[in-house]
């Protein structure tokens, strides 16, 4: 089955030309589109299911080696490039002269564990949101170009992951990038949106930058971009440690430059919020759960790379430590709920760099997993609420919406005990995996601080998603007091028409809210109308708000899958530390997902893939994996100083125990959290506003985001517009001045040789014709008398004449 | 009628006995051409001048008939010439004085057709009183 994962990526593709090229000409229905949109993609997540599993789990021989689709012939000789000169690398620091290597880059698709577990991510976590976007956008003009776009985007995604190359990853990566820009673009008449989709595409390109970089160097050290080539020529390289900095640690520098831009880590991660200018579902599929993990993709990929660089493994737990605490205070006192998911997915990329820095790449992707389950759920749920808030995102505007959207709030419930890390939720087993590896690892110094950091991050994170939930579900119904939704936006058109404020498109608002115009209609389709009139009554806009309601079933029925699987999606991760209860490291055997991805983790100590599975087929691995490996790895990282999770074994003199205690802590911490988001937003909510008061200076620069856009606005953007300033002036002043100065010459010499025409030639001509009209014309003029007998005569002297010249020699001899 | 020309003929068999005669009979079986080209070039001249200098347009076209007549004689002249010669395309000048005799008279008929349109304009024939040409 796995023969055909060629069509995963080709089927959206099609649903997406369908609806892109023909969906406006011949003006589907949304029924139509929507079917289009969502049959490709359900088709697909099919064949991803059924190729995943007879490739893992169908007993044939290629387990747990990449399939590549090139085996069955599906492979195109895409960029024949021809002979590369290999100038990096061992052989070059050794003084040997260059080698060489045909390079062929091909168009052809790789199954192996990784990309098997995104594929199964981004067509299935998709799905569900493609489904919730038939309803979300219903009603939109643009629906045809919204589903064309995420197809295309899907497309793009999934070559990004099934790519069996650097080169189609890079090709992918541009067009997730490209989809993400329309996207977040997709209220193109909103100012707000056309900035932010500009801002994310123009902070892509940096990262990029160092992507491709990064591809030119695999090339001139590799000799090739596929996957394969790259990695069992690189697990051959010497490890370079702490200090040492060779082409490996380039490589790897370059990588992580290009995942921090899609992944938005810091400094680039200032594109992520702005991005939810775009439709909540986009933010859901390409800013929560796909797009934004693809550095993660691209970082366990290439995480032989990594770990040949220790430097690098610090530097990526760093940024991804500094990013979870970085967003995550400023999650906290964000007031749209779409802002305050989004500086979360900044915060929660952070711990899966984290898991990566310390060398647990399996638990970056399985939190990756995890994430990609509870923070679609999440923004499809703020979806919902925003839909059945009538465009309202200020969660000060909302509140006890409990009653009115069920679904809606048991589902979000189900997320926000996840992404808090509570037992048995999905989050819980990824982040408590990351913060145990954190505080373990012997690959990186300062796994301790990581630790810490991420310990702190966690804990606001539970602080701010109980907010969250609070200020949205639970409390007094606010939207009662103040008018919310469609109705504000009918009290804002009528300030406009006042003119008390600036029209709603010119506004720096939050959030997917279309443009209104004043005094147009706002709110939802009512395709009930007497149903409506029935519970509105006639004039029913002028009687306060729209009560909230509850989403239709396609927006509901996507919750509730993505509830299940941020409830129960975390148990294929079930730590070591669960032995006693389970009765194995790894439960599940392939389908856990340590086990599942150990075949594309490459290990220092063996210096192979595949090592532990390799090593005795599950039974000794599962002994082995833990303790040897981490021991071992010490001496191939050299000491790497204070290991917290040693610290603490010693103290208790038992591993179980220390790993319980770690565990313990990350509940107690999320706990926390959450009974002070409790306190502050449920119990006592004149709280929130007493510590905001007494910690002013911190919360402004929350608030403000620690001014970090102003920040680039000032050192980058006006910089950057002087540098272009400058360069106009220089273009103004001497370019077009050499310019002018060569026209000024030759307008200077047309006239000189005007001049001359003018006078010297002009004047020989009419001195000629002066000449001729004063002496000779009246001689010709006396010639001609009018007699006939004139005329006559002087024919006949011509006759004469040409008688005379004819016979001259003749007449001579006659006179003779 | 016969009578009267005995005589004459016996002269010239007389002289024609002497050798004269005969030289005056070949001279007048056989012309000159020179002479039919002169008597050509004198009626040519004649018409030329009557065309320059006469002032009624009537004289005039009567002068163009001479000057159409004088090519005519020396188109005969070279045609007996020609076949005194031998040369087997002798006829073409008497062909062409026909032609020529043709071209003239419908000449003549148009030109005094244009003399009577100009008169009934001009009231008069004098070319000198019709300048026309200059404009």
């Amino acid at each position: 089955m796995y023969k055909y994962i060629w069509l995963v990526p080709l089927l959206p593709l099609i649903g997406a030309a369908i609806n892109g090229l023909l969906g406006r000409k011949f003006r589907f229905s949304e029924r139509l589109i929507g079917g289009i949109a969502v049959g490709t993609v359900a088709l697909s997540f099919l064949i991803s299911v059924a190729a995943v599993y007879s490739y893992g789990f169908g007993g044939n021989a290629q387990w747990p080696n990449p399939y590549l689709t090139s085996q069955d012939g599906f492979s195109f000789n895409w960029i024949p490039s021809g002979a590369v000169a290999i100038n990096q690398g061992a052989h070059i620091a050794s003084g040997e002269a260059p080698r060489f290597a045909l390079l062929n880059i091909e168009w052809s698709y790789q199954l192996d564990p990784l990309s098997s577990v995104f594929m199964l991510i981004v067509s299935g976590v998709g799905l569900c949101i493609f489904v919730f976007a038939t309803g979300y956008m219903h009603g939109e003009t643009g629906f045809y170009r919204f589903f064309a776009y995420m197809g295309l985007f899907m497309f793009a995604m999934l070559v990004l992951v099934m790519g069996s190359n650097f080169v189609m990853m890079f090709v992918g990566w541009e067009g997730v990038g490209l989809c993400s820009y329309l996207l977040i673009g997709y209220y193109f008449d909103r100012q707000e949106a056309a900035n932010a989709s500009r801002k994310a595409f123009i902070t892509n390109r940096i990262g990029d930058f160092g992507f491709a970089l990064a591809i030119f160097g695999v090339i001139a050290t590799f000799g090739s971009a596929q996957y394969v080539d790259v990695f069992n020529q690189a697990k051959t390289f010497p490890i370079e440690l702490l200090g040492h900095w060779g082409i490996l640690s380039w490589i790897a520098l370059g990588l992580f430059v290009g995942a921090c831009g899609k992944s938005a880590q810091l400094p680039l991660h200032v594109w992520l919020p702005d991005a939810m200018a775009g439709p909540t579902p986009v933010s859901a599929l390409i800013h929560a759960a796909t797009m934004v993990t693809a550095g993660l993709y691209m970082v366990t990929r290439t995480n032989v790379i990594f770990q040949h660089s220790q430097t690098m493994l610090l530097v990526v737990a760093l940024v991804g430590a500094a990013t979870a605490i970085f967003a995550a205070t400023i999650g906290i006192t964000q007031n749209d709920i779409k802002k305050v998911l989004a500086y979360s997915t900044v915060s929660q990329l952070g711990f899966m760099f984290m898991a990566c820095g310390v060398g647990a790449f399996a638990i970056g992707i399985f939190h990756v997993m995890t994430h990609a389950f509870f923070k679609a759920l999440m923004f499809l749920g703020a979806g919902s609420v925003i839909h059945g808030m009538h465009h309202e995102q200020d969660m000060r505007r909302m509140g006890g919406l409990k009653k009115y959207m069920p679904y809606t709030y048991w589902t979000f419930l189900a997320g926000w005990l996840a992404i808090c890390g509570i037992i048995p939720f999905s989050g819980f087993w990824s982040k408590d995996e990351i913060l145990w590896k954190a505080a373990s690892t012997t690959q990186i110094p300062l796994g301790w601080l990581v630790w810490l950091v991420g310990t702190i991050a966690a804990t606001c994170t539970a602080f701010y998603m109980t907010r969250l939930v609070a200020m949205t579900f639970w409390g007094r119904e606010r939207f009662l007091e103040a008018p919310a939704g469609g109705e504000a936006d009918e009290a804002h058109a009528a300030a406009y028409d006042k003119g008390l404020t600036t029209h709603d498109a010119m506004r720096p608002s939050a959030g997917d809210r279309p443009r209104h115009e004043p005094g147009e209609h706002v709110g939802p389709v009512h395709e009930d109308v007497a149903a409506h009139v029935a519970t509105h009554g006639h004039g029913g806009h002028e009687h306060g708000a729209h009560m909230p309601h509850e989403s239709p079933p396609s927006m509901w029925v996507p919750l509730a899958v993505l509830a299940l699987l941020a409830t129960i999606g975390g148990f294929v991760g079930i730590g070591p530390a669960f032995r006693s209860v389970t009765g194995t490291e790894h439960p599940g055997g392939r389908l856990h997902i340590v086990t599942w991805l150990d075949p594309i983790i490459w290990n220092p100590v063996t210096r192979e893939f595949n090592a532990t599975e390799g090593a005795g087929h599950e039974a000794p691995a599962t002994e082995t994996a833990h303790p040897a490996p981490v021991e071992a790895a010490a001496t191939v990282y050299g000491n790497t100083g204070f290991n917290l999770a040693h610290s603490v074994e010693n103290t208790t003199h038992s591993e179980p125990a220390t790993e319980w205690i770690f565990i313990l802590i990350s509940l107690v911490v999320a706990g926390i959290g959450m009974l002070l988001g409790g306190l502050f937003y449920v119990w006592r909510p004149q709280l929130a506003g007493i510590w905001t008061q007494r910690l002013r200076p911190l919360y402004v620069a929350s608030y403000n985001k620690y001014w970090v856009d102003e920040f680039y606005g000032w050192a980058i953007t006006r910089r950057t517009m002087d540098a272009a300033r400058a360069v106009y002036s220089f273009d103004a002043k001497v370019v077009d001045g050499i310019v002018n100065g060569v026209a000024w010459l030759s307008r200077l010499f047309s006239r000189i040789v005007g001049g001359i025409d003018k006078y010297f030639v002009d004047g020989i001509v009419n001195a000629i014709a002066a000449f001729i009209m004063r002496l000779m014309s009246p001689l010709f003029r006396a010639a001609q008398t009018g007699f006939t007998q004139n005329y006559a005569l002087v024919m006949v002297l011509g006759l004469m004449l040409a008688v005379a010249i004819f016979f001259a020699s003749d007449i001579a001899t006659a006179f003779r | 009628m016969l009578s009267f020309f005995n005589p004459v003929l016996a002269l010239l068999q007389q002289e024609s006995e002497r050798g004269q005669v005969s030289q005056m009979v070949k001279a007048a079986a056989h012309p000159d051409l020179s002479k039919f080209l002169v008597i050509g070039a004198l009626l040519f001249i004649i018409g030329v001048a009557g065309v320059l200098t006469r002032r009624n347009i009537i004289v005039i076209f009567m002068s163009i008939e001479l000057i159409l007549n004088a090519a005519n004689l020396n188109f005969i002249a070279f045609s007996r010439y020609l076949r005194e010669v031998g040369s087997v395309n002798a006829l073409a000048g008497q062909i062409f004085t026909v032609f020529v005799i043709v071209v003239a008279a419908a000449e003549a008929a148009i030109g005094l057709g244009i003399v009577i349109a100009l008169y009934r304009n001009k009231e008069t024939i004098w070319v000198d009183e019709i300048d026309l040409l200059k404009w």
